[in-house]
């Protein structure tokens, strides 16, 4: 296989950790609430989706804890953020060293252990195409994502739900008058948000990289979170970025094991790298990221 | 009005007048709750609660030994808080000061490894110097793309920390690696004239406390005293109002970055030229982050702010006592210092608001 069968096989598979970690903030930033803890909710999602494997539970068991923890974890930083109206930045911030340290806490005994991830399924025919046939097959849960995402596309776009979610976001005094729930719908984004950190968590400890270190997130839901920058809130450019991100993962890891004489410091720190510059370019052109970013983003609502 | 079946839940109703005694009340509150979560996360963990709670929160204050270490630690939170706070306060949210705090030690270390028979009472105030400038220097990337690119700052700071964080593996695993180390990621050990000189006499506590102390008073002259402090602060509360008073917002945000940039660089030089006396993978445990919540647990005030760090220290000194007296895992620091900014956060919210119960219907009461 050479690096370029190699980065279009398993591009998808290493764009869905940062996928659907930048759905779930893109419900909660659609509706008003920016949630910086990702990292640390994708970090408990990991090691509660690895334990539950690794003691035998099996991925589908695996992916359910993990969602239901992460999105606990969410529904603290919303209790603190829109109940209490604390400052959203903050309250990220905290949840995310939160995150990461329970991960930790829990995780010890377990460093270096590894389980069995996920078979591939191949699409017939079009997986046996030579160079790109390696797209066609791939895990349950990637196609899964891949059907996460139009669904989110198509709730945004045509559905009343949607259109509620944007409300709340864009003008929340307003959707309050229209007599819709501000906070519930901003509850119900946060948590949301949270079961897909928590997959997406999952997804990074048991089906693409199956082995458990402390700090394996590595910035993944950092990066998550500019992804929605760069797709400027919108769900289809988001998907592009994270597969941006997915080969630019693989082609840092297929230039480390093929040595080409780069420092393999610089190839690891290569997508924090074409974060920062893909995040110059994108925010400069500031009528797109007031075009189509969300009013009252991080704003507290109040009667 | 009719008594009903409807809940009587609770409601946060706006104060006409911050409160200020909740804002001096709310840390220790804060920490009293944290308290109580971790300690009954221990006990399901199946720890003596008593124990991790006498290493953890008193053994470092018991000893002058371990207060010293406490003292120690505290150099380099004040240092970085005091930075980031000034940041904060204007609405410019530097959370990669890790990264700083690495390129500070990084820059500093370049001294005495670039001259390693140098000799002479300058080497020391010099690392701390140039330490200073690495770390506004790194800052000054972010305070580029948030002002000339328009890009998040939290988003682009973090980044640049994990940046940093791989340089200083490039430097240790590579060019800067001690030959005569058996191959551990570390650079050659600095000469005597590279240290800062012990202040505490039997201790580790060296000048650079001194230095904190220092940085603190002035960055209290500057916030609470001087009109570029005034400006930043309006910046942040009224950031229209500060437009229309002809307050430049770049100027803002670049002597936020760079100050923020400043403080971390200076404690990552401390820490090479102080307790490590040179540069290794782990000079940071996290004090960048942990900078963060010392700032905000001090209300984003440099007086405060000392009190937190000390706070912040011995808990650091403690998790460590814990480690080896109760088998308590070193994660458990993080935990305790994330459910602490929570429980924080939750206890100023009633600077601003007070709970009273109502009726949950529309306007019921109201």
């Amino acid at each position: 296989m050479n690096a370029v069968e190699f980065i279009v096989a398993g591009m998808l598979a290493a764009a869905t950790p940062f996928l659907l970690a930048a759905l779930g903030e893109l419900v909660a930033e659609r509706a008003g609430v920016l949630n910086l803890g990702v990292e640390g909710l994708m970090a408990l999602g990991a090691v509660i989706a690895f334990i539950v494997v690794y003691q035998g539970g099996g991925h589908l068991l695996g992916f359910l804890a993990a969602g239901l923890a992460s999105a606990a974890l969410s529904l603290v930083f919303a209790v603190i953020a829109l109940g209490f109206r604390a400052n959203q930045v903050a309250v990220g911030l905290a949840i995310g060293i939160l995150g990461q340290g329970l991960s930790a806490l829990f995780g010890k005994s377990y460093e270096s252990l590894t389980v069995r991830g996920l078979p591939k399924l191949s699409l017939p025919w079009l997986s046996d195409i030579p160079v790109v046939g390696g797209l066609f097959a791939q895990d349950i849960v990637v196609w899964l994502s891949l059907a996460a995402t139009v669904a989110i596309w198509a709730t945004f776009a045509y559905t009343k739900t949607g259109l509620v979610v944007r409300a709340v976001g864009e003008n929340p005094k307003a959707a309050h008058a229209l007599g819709y729930p501000v906070i519930a719908v901003r509850f119900a984004a946060v948590a949301f948000g949270g079961v897909l950190a928590g997959f997406a968590g999952a997804y990074a400890a048991v089906v693409y990289t199956p082995l458990w270190a402390d700090g394996m997130i590595a910035g993944r839901g950092w990066i998550a979170i500019a992804l929605v920058v760069f797709g400027t809130w919108l769900t289809s450019r988001i998907f592009l970025g994270a597969c941006l991100f997915g080969a630019v993962s693989l082609a840092s890891l297929a230039a480390q094991a093929t040595g080409l004489g780069v420092s393999s410091q610089l190839l690891s720190s290569l997508p924090y790298l074409v974060t920062v510059i893909v995040l110059g370019i994108i925010s400069s052109n500031r009528r797109l990221l007031k075009l189509n970013g969300v009013a009252s983003l991080g704003e507290p609502f109040e009667r | 009005m009719i008594a009903s079946s409807r809940p009587f839940l609770p409601v946060l109703v706006r104060r006409e007048h911050a409160s200020l005694t909740v804002k001096l009340v709310a840390p220790p509150v804060a920490l009293g709750l944290a308290t109580l979560l971790n300690l009954g996360l221990y006990v399901l963990m199946g720890r003596d609660p008593v124990a991790v709670f006498h290493a953890m929160l008193l053994e470092p204050f018991l000893s002058w030994v371990s207060f010293s270490e406490v003292l120690l630690k505290t150099g380099p939170l004040l240092l970085i808080a005091q930075g980031l706070a000034i940041g904060f306060r204007a609405k410019v949210f530097n959370i990669g000061a890790e990264g700083q705090f690495i390129l500070g030690a990084i820059f500093a270390s370049a001294i005495p490894i670039w001259f390693p028979a140098a000799t002479g009472q300058w080497i020391w105030p010099s690392m701390l110097v140039i330490g200073a400038l690495g770390g506004a220097l790194w800052a000054s990337l972010t305070a580029f793309w948030r002002v000339r690119l328009n890009a998040n700052e939290i988003l682009v700071s973090l980044m640049l920390a994990l940046v940093a964080a791989q340089l200083l593996n490039y430097l240790l695993l590579g060019p800067w690696k001690d030959p005569a180390g058996f191959n551990f990621p570390q650079s050659v050990m600095f000469q005597y004239d590279a240290m800062v000189p012990i202040l505490i006499p039997g201790t580790r506590v060296n000048v650079s406390l001194l230095v904190a102390v220092a940085f603190s008073l002035a960055a209290w002259v500057f916030m609470q005293r001087s009109f570029a402090g005034y400006k930043l602060q309006v910046g942040g509360l009224a950031p229209h109002a500060a437009g229309y008073a002809g307050f430049n917002e770049g100027r803002a945000i670049w002597l936020s970055l760079l100050i923020g940039g400043f403080a971390a660089g200076l404690a990552g030089a401390a820490e090479v030229a102080g307790p490590l006396g040179q540069l290794q993978r782990s000079i940071s445990t996290g004090y960048g982050y942990a900078a963060i919540i010392v700032a905000y647990l001090g209300g984003l005030h440099p007086v405060g702010i000392v009190f937190s760090a000390l706070l912040m220290a011995a808990l650091y000194i403690g998790g460590d006592n814990a480690m080896v007296s109760a088998n308590l895992p070193v994660a458990a620091v993080r935990v305790f210092q994330g459910s602490l900014l929570l429980a924080y956060l939750v206890a100023i919210a009633f600077v601003r608001y007070r709970l009273v119960w109502r009726h949950a219907a529309h306007g019921s009461t109201s």
